[in-house]
């Protein structure tokens, strides 16, 4: 079983690539479970949400407490929240920055990985300048730092379930599987 | 359609046009609005046909189900909670008046403290309507059991409305891969039939009429009857359904490597699929532990109950509702169950996931290991994983 939480704000599109992740997830003929963060979400207010895989069914139905990988759709939640809670020691580490891994001062015994994906967006015109849409890029950068899906997999299951711009956003998913900066754990 | 990823809230939408639901009538709470607003999404792009009647509260919406069973249609809506509560008075109609509507139930706790999590209280309360009732543990579960319910309401033996839960959050808002049948197997399944009981206006009738003592209770006792003989309908439904879809779910209590087992957990909803991997766990250990799941509440499987006790040292219940002034409200029912049984076996009530807290693996785990030291004379109630004890409890002056 491998378990991801995504870090995001409301409207960010969090929930969004758990939902996609499930979907390339499924194309691979694996089990897959998402859901949010049970809350009342909010826009600009900082949300959570979980996908589990696994080769066999996922019977287990109770929130991640301990995640293989967490991704951080806004880097500003860094200061607000504590990310790393509960990431197993060499686990993954995605992060939405601008900074290359090597410049976060995150106490993680794993596997780091940062990726603009916000420039990605902006570049490709997803969202607005103020509300760049970053889940489909960041979830071509995660295809790349955990081997866990194919990109074509990701590419899948966006042009399947994006209504808006489906092109586009599989190109921001390519793009970030492209430039995703990964610093693995030493061995 | 074959197998695709979908909340369970869209498995009661995509079961509901499945269903070929001829009306619909809903009012919009949390966690229940995606279903509603799915079904509104198939009505307006024509995939299916349905009069989508909107309402002012869910005691409309009930009416409108009502109104239209009446009518001899098909119907179905959704709700959750508050909502729930407050269509109580109609739910004894429908089931009176034999309605054969179906309701999607979100479990969510009741208010105050005010919250949108899950719990079993809104559905528990409505034990006595006249209703049956179901508790899924999966999204495919709860697809193919709003199918099985249609089965079973619009037997002509039956005739009662069925209510199909899932736990808020837990399957309304999470995503797993479900299996959509094919249309044409389930119109085989279960056929657009027009009832012979309904209104018509070649043939003026009445339905919810003035009764005295004289009949009253004759008509009372018919819907009781109804109610007994479902049992049967309804693993028959399931059977029938398992022949046609390859997916069957064991009736009304079906259990979980119970036959060797010393103890026995008994659940409900979606904590039974997590205590599936808690008991494969602890039988690796050597733990001779089982789990039964309360598929189906009402009717009450009585006889299912007093079988599983007749070859277990402990039973214990874990109730996601409580009801005040006594026990857990499965608690109860299980035990009045062992009654009549010859042997019985200690038992304990474990009062958890109150409110949406969860129940994970470790507090299942933690809940066998105390069943499984459970001695003659040990206290039989405990409310599992409380946080404060009560003499810190202050309330704001």
């Amino acid at each position: 079983m491998f378990e991801i939480r995504f870090h995001g704000r409301g409207g960010q599109g969090s929930v969004i690539a758990s939902e996609i992740l499930s979907k390339a997830v499924f194309l691979e003929g694996k089990d897959v479970q998402s859901f949010p963060f049970f809350g009342v979400e909010r826009r600009g207010a900082p949300v959570q949400a979980y996908t589990r895989i696994d080769d066999k069914p996922i019977r287990v139905k109770a929130n991640i407490y301990t995640p293989d990988c967490v991704v951080v759709l806004d880097p500003s939640l860094l200061k607000s929240q504590n990310v790393t809670a509960g990431l197993k020691e060499g686990g993954y580490l995605l992060i939405n920055t601008e900074k290359k891994p090597e410049e976060l001062t995150i106490d993680f015994k794993g596997n780091m990985a940062t990726v603009d994906a916000t420039a990605i967006a902006l570049k490709l015109g997803l969202g607005s300048k103020s509300a760049p849409i970053v889940n489909t890029a960041i979830l071509g950068a995660l295809a790349k730092v955990t081997g866990l899906v194919k990109l074509d997999s990701i590419t899948a299951a966006i042009s399947e379930s994006v209504p808006n711009k489906p092109e586009a956003n599989a190109a921001a998913a390519k793009e970030a599987f492209e430039k995703v900066l990964i610093r693995r754990m030493a061995a | 359609m074959a197998k695709v990823v979908m909340t369970g809230n869209y498995a009661q939408s995509y079961a509901s046009k499945l269903a070929r639901a001829q009306v619909v009538a809903a009012y919009p709470i949390t966690p229940q609005t995606s279903i509603v607003e799915k079904i509104a999404d198939f009505v307006s792009s024509g995939e299916m046909e349905t009069q989508f009647i909107k309402v002012e509260s869910e005691h409309s919406a009930m009416q409108v189900c009502i109104s239209a069973a009446a009518l001899g249609a098909r119907s179905y809506t959704a709700t959750s909670s508050q909502g729930l509560l407050l269509m109580h008075e109609l739910l004894f109609w429908a089931a009176g008046q034999r309605a054969p509507i179906i309701m999607g139930i979100i479990n969510r706790a009741v208010a105050p403290p005010w919250s949108i999590w899950t719990d079993h209280t809104d559905s528990m309360a409505q034990r006595d309507t006249g209703w049956i009732q179901y508790y899924c543990e999966s999204n495919q579960e709860v697809l193919d059991t709003v199918l099985q319910a249609y089965k079973v309401a619009e037997d002509p033996e039956i005739r009662l409305p069925v209510m199909v839960m899932e736990d808020a959050f837990y399957l309304s808002h999470t995503i797993e891969a479900v299996d959509v049948p094919p249309q044409g197997a389930v119109d085989a399944y279960i056929p657009l039939k027009r009832s012979p009981w309904v209104l018509d206006i070649e043939k003026p009738t009445r339905m919810g009429s003035f009764m005295g003592p004289d009949i009253y209770m004759e008509y009372r006792y018919i819907v009781a009857k109804a109610m007994q003989e479902s049992r049967k309908v309804i693993v028959e439904a399931d059977e029938d359904y398992g022949r046609r879809f390859g997916r069957s779910y064991g009736g009304l209590l079906p259990t979980y490597r119970c036959d060797d087992a010393d103890v026995v957990l008994l659940t409900i909803g979606t904590a039974s699929c997590t205590a599936k991997e808690v008991v494969d766990e602890l039988r690796k250990e050597g733990k001779k532990v089982g789990l039964a799941r309360m598929r189906v509440f009402r009717p009450f499987p009585e006889e299912e109950i007093a079988r599983l006790a007749s070859s277990v040292r402990a039973i214990g219940v874990v109730d996601r509702s409580w009801g005040f002034g006594y026990a857990g409200t499965m608690f109860t029912e299980v035990a009045g169950a062992l009654y009549k049984s010859k042997s019985k076996p200690l038992m304990k009530d474990y009062i958890t996931g109150i409110g949406g807290r969860d129940i994970t693996p470790q507090v299942l785990r933690g809940i066998y290991l105390d069943l499984l030291k459970v001695r003659e004379g040990d206290e039989e109630m405990e409310w599992w994983g409380l946080r404060r004890p009560e003499k810190e409890v202050k309330h704001n002056a």
